[in-house]
């Protein structure tokens, strides 16, 4: 059978849900903190250049036990979402996501703001004389023109969370159906007696989403810098 | 009318203006690094002065004292810059539509065809920048700025990156805005030459400090004025 198994769909649609998810959530954040990491000035940016980069640096397993500690039934934020809100981070798909944009989020960082830098600051300032309010000018100059850097951002972020496996395995564990995507399910078919056929389907699915995502960005960041 | 009495503090010396242009086209004559193009920055918006107040046709852009400080976006000023500094992933036509698109119809004084008509550059509205000369992205950032219908013009060096050349075609157009369209303007440059085919009203400026204002021919005599001209006066000329 070449077209995949029920199980095979249930991890490949985790994934991608995982990954959209995941850069849906970290754009806003990347793109704000790029625009001040590229255009700002202040005491302690060098220390929070640094605190967004660590989660690159750091390993994965400690990421994800850092989250755990954070967002865990017992840990400070967890507890309080937990009995405010109902809300279960840890080891569920939202603790997937979570897991990835917080690993992911320095390469999407790093690409938004050398495409922020990349334009020039002036071109904003022309707008802003033009009559255009500040958010406006950075959207439509600055942003417009970043477009195509942030888009390799987003890819890089998508990406890194399809390959994401330390601090997903930590943070949510390895549940099926709920936490189990591309990497954690290879990972229990390699584990398996018998099972290293269906981790190889799974390895040919992981490199044509990842080939194919490779493609789309390709073309589209083209498209956009004509 | 401008009136401008500023105060700014800069790396190497300190902005020291208090002028009152009254006539079509005020120019602001000096040598590189005078401050010139600091005094443009401080109208538009784009910087703040220390102190003072900056008030354009009765309407306070700026007053230290009493806290007001309108946004660029807020001034009615056009800003040409040296560098023509046209956004390059919009057309002639998106460019100069860019800041007319956000004047109420009331306001909008001027149409964006009859400005490309003027200025010569109907046959090129759907090329980016990149594909025009420097002397048609100049003419197109000038568009750009007429259409915001401002109450003022500011100018500055909008001519320096251009050869002699094209000066000389591209000043007609200015004597256009300034006569048929009415809009005053500050015109900034270094070289006299140029402000003369356009305006006698001078202010001559030096390290921050106002040497002379009035009619060029008046105050050209003047001791303090003189080494202006004869060294770097007629730069570029």
């Amino acid at each position: 059978m070449i077209l995949p198994t029920s199980e095979e769909y249930t991890v490949l649609a985790l994934s991608l849900k995982v990954g959209v998810l995941c850069v849906v959530i970290s754009l806003p954040f990347a793109v704000s903190l790029g625009w001040v990491l590229a255009r700002k000035n202040f005491r302690g940016k060098l220390l929070l250049d640094g605190l967004c980069h660590l989660p690159l640096v750091l390993p994965p397993v400690v990421v994800g036990y850092l989250l755990l500690l954070l967002l865990g039934r017992r840990g400070f934020l967890g507890h309080i979402l937990s009995e405010w809100f109902g809300l279960q981070i840890a080891f569920t798909w939202r603790g997937a996501v979570l897991s990835a944009a917080v690993v992911g989020f320095p390469l999407m960082l790093r690409a938004v703001r050398l495409a922020i830098e990349s334009v020039d600051p002036r071109l904003e300032r022309a707008a802003r004389t033009l009559g255009a309010h500040p958010l406006r000018a950075f959207v439509s100059i600055t942003l417009r023109l970043a477009a195509p850097g942030v888009l390799v951002g987003c890819l890089l972020a998508f990406a890194r969370s399809l390959g994401e496996f330390g601090a997903t395995i930590t943070f949510v564990s390895n549940i099926a159906g709920e936490t189990r995507t591309l990497p954690l399910a290879i990972f229990t078919y390699i584990n398996q007696p018998d099972g290293e056929a269906a981790a190889a389907r799974l390895v040919v699915l992981s490199i044509i989403l990842s080939l194919g995502a490779l493609i789309a960005s390709e073309a589209i960041a083209r498209k956009m810098k004509s | 009318m401008l009136t401008l009495r500023v105060h700014k503090q800069l790396a190497e010396f300190t902005l020291e203006v208090d002028v009152t242009c009254a006539h079509p086209v005020t120019a602001i004559f000096g040598p590189s690094g005078a401050g010139k193009t600091t005094i443009l920055n401080l109208v538009s918006g784009l910087m703040r002065p220390d102190s003072g107040e900056i008030t354009l046709e009765d309407i306070p852009l700026f007053h230290a004292e009493k806290g007001i400080d309108l946004p660029p976006e807020q001034r009615r000023v056009g800003h040409v810059f040296q560098d023509d500094l046209l956004f390059p992933h919009l057309s002639a036509r998106q460019n100069l539509a860019y800041g007319y698109q956000f004047l109420a119809p009331s306001e909008r004084k001027f149409h964006p065809d009859a400005i490309a008509d003027l200025l010569e550059l109907t046959a090129l509205l759907d090329r980016r920048p990149a594909l025009l000369s420097a002397g048609e992205r100049q003419r197109v950032a000038l568009g750009r700025a007429i259409l915001t219908s401002p109450k003022l013009l500011l100018m500055d060096e909008p001519l320096a990156a251009l050869d002699r050349e094209l000066k000389d075609r591209i000043m007609p157009y200015l004597r256009h805005i300034r006569t048929d369209l009415g809009i005053p303007m500050l015109y900034v440059s270094h070289a006299v030459g140029e402000i003369l085919q356009l305006t006698e009203q001078v202010i001559a400026l030096n390290r921050g400090r106002v040497l002379a204002h009035g009619n060029f021919s008046s105050i050209a005599h003047q001791a303090q004025i003189l080494p202006l001209l004869k060294t770097r006066g007629f730069e570029g000329e």
